[in-house]
């Protein structure tokens, strides 16, 4: 699995992604969500966001 | 507040929510000056709750005005389990008092009045970005306000800042969750619907595996219409929004309604948290993971908790003492004492429920189907499982 990308017109900033980060790799930025090197590519954000706003790259 | 300028508090609050700005209230009632610190640009918005709740804990945490906030009182509950079987529950439904849904945005902005009417100072679109240590202790955060890197000093830093709590972890309090723990959940408030609104309505099963469907019913044909979904049971390529949708779109009740609001968010629905405190630093609310676990509801809970962080942190200012023994002496041995063992209880509730097998949840069902459900209450309910399945009794009582 890969980094996730954020699709920013589909993040609602809601923050589900951020609470269940096991690295604390994300961050919720005034305008945008930030993932940063900490990430392991876990693909858990991928499963919590709501609304579908999170791909893999290379993924799905 | 000019750049590079430092502020100095006795206490700091990361996050005007519930359980933040009553801490903050509760502390400078006790004589703290006390700063909170909220990263939007307006308290309460956007919303990001069911709004149901209940009376019970209002008066606990001595709120008396509860007029502009309380918009619904239900009458009772109608669940619906697999297979389609209702059960409607009128009155005093549960063990935690009437049913309320309520205007968050609202209640938020009322608890921050309450703070601010003690003295509590606010400061809006202002996030912290990290925690200011010294020899370990937490001594302040370093902020970005209005585009501005700020520092704010204080002797003690309750962090309120939510599930996905920045402070806790920057704090070293904990790490991660584990998946099955968490709730990812979706909803539309709704207008236009054609439902009996003196009822809250909750689906159980395959329409939102490991959680379930909410209606929770507001003036004039509006509801919250949502649901919560287990992690770790979400399928492949699909979203709890896809879920939600499905479910409208099979509803014809539903279908008729149209989405005025979108809200999005994670929960905690995990056993109650080993430690929620460190040199310097207490968490509250949904950043301590106090959530109630069958519900998924914060509200009650943070806010009790809340003022028992408030009054712990006046104290650690008087006596001079912001360590962690003494605020696990104080704050966490008090917080416990109030709501530990009822996130215990229904924590174990709740995976007892989801662990039931599918046979015993028949019978389950079997059972409840010969209630007169229109004139039942908890207590009938549980009167009937005895006598007829007593097995299920035996193992829920097992857990207590």
């Amino acid at each position: 699995m890969n980094k996730p990308r954020i699709n920013e017109d589909v993040c609602m900033r809601c923050g589900a992604c951020v609470g269940t980060c096991p690295a604390n790799a994300m961050f919720l930025k005034e305008f945008t969500l930030e993932v940063n090197d900490d990430c392991t590519t876990c693909g858990l954000c991928f499963r919590a966001c709501p609304v579908g706003a999170i791909k893999l790259e290379g993924g799905p | 507040m000019k750049k590079g300028e430092v502020l100095k508090y006795d206490v700091l609050v990361v996050g005007a929510g519930p359980a933040g700005s009553t801490a903050a209230r509760f502390a400078s009632k006790n004589g703290a000056r006390t700063l909170v610190i909220e990263k939007r640009q307006e308290i309460g918005s956007p919303v990001r709750c069911g709004e149901a709740t209940t009376l019970s804990w209002l008066e606990e945490v001595e709120i008396e005005d509860h007029d502009r906030w309380c918009v619904t009182t239900v009458k009772g509950a109608r669940i619906f389990f697999p297979g389609a079987k209702m059960l409607e529950l009128v009155g005093k439904f549960d063990t935690t008092g009437v049913g309320i849904v309520i205007e968050r945005d609202i209640l938020d902005k009322d608890l921050a009045k309450l703070a601010i009417g003690e003295g509590a100072e606010y400061m809006l679109k202002t996030s912290a970005v990290s925690l200011i240590k010294e020899d370990g202790k937490v001594c302040g955060v370093m902020a970005r306000s209005m585009g501005k890197e700020i520092e704010i000093r204080a002797d003690i830093v309750i962090g309120a800042d939510g599930f996905e709590s920045q402070v806790g972890r920057w704090g070293g309090i904990y790490k991660s969750l584990p998946p099955e723990d968490i709730i990812s959940c979706f909803q539309y408030r709704m207008a236009g619907l054609d439902i009996d609104l003196d009822f809250t309505y909750l689906y159980l099963g395959e329409f939102a595996p490991g959680g379930f469907v909410w209606v929770f019913p507001k003036k004039d044909n509006q509801a919250n219409v949502g649901l919560g979904i287990k992690l770790s049971l979400i399928e492949e390529n699909k979203t709890p929004k896809d879920y939600l949708d499905e479910f409208i779109a099979s509803k014809e009740e539903f279908k008729k309604g149209m989405a005025i609001d979108m809200v999005a968010g994670g929960v905690e629905v995990g056993p109650p948290p080993s430690n929620v405190t460190a040199d310097g630093l207490m968490l509250v609310g949904d950043a301590s993971r106090v959530v109630n676990p069958i519900t998924g509801g914060g509200v009650a809970n943070g806010v009790r908790q809340g003022k028992i962080a408030g009054e712990v942190a006046a104290q650690c200012v008087r006596e001079g003492r912001f360590d962690h023994d003494y605020l696990k002496e104080h704050y966490e041995a008090r917080w416990r004492d109030l709501l530990e063992n009822e996130i215990w209880r229904n924590y174990m509730i709740k995976e007892k429920l989801n662990s039931i097998s599918g046979k015993a949840f028949a019978k389950l069902m079997e059972t409840l189907s010969k209630v007169d459900l229109k004139e039942s209450n908890l207590a009938v309910l549980l009167e009937a499982i005895q006598k007829e399945n007593p097995e299920i009794m035996e193992e829920l009582q097992s857990m207590f």
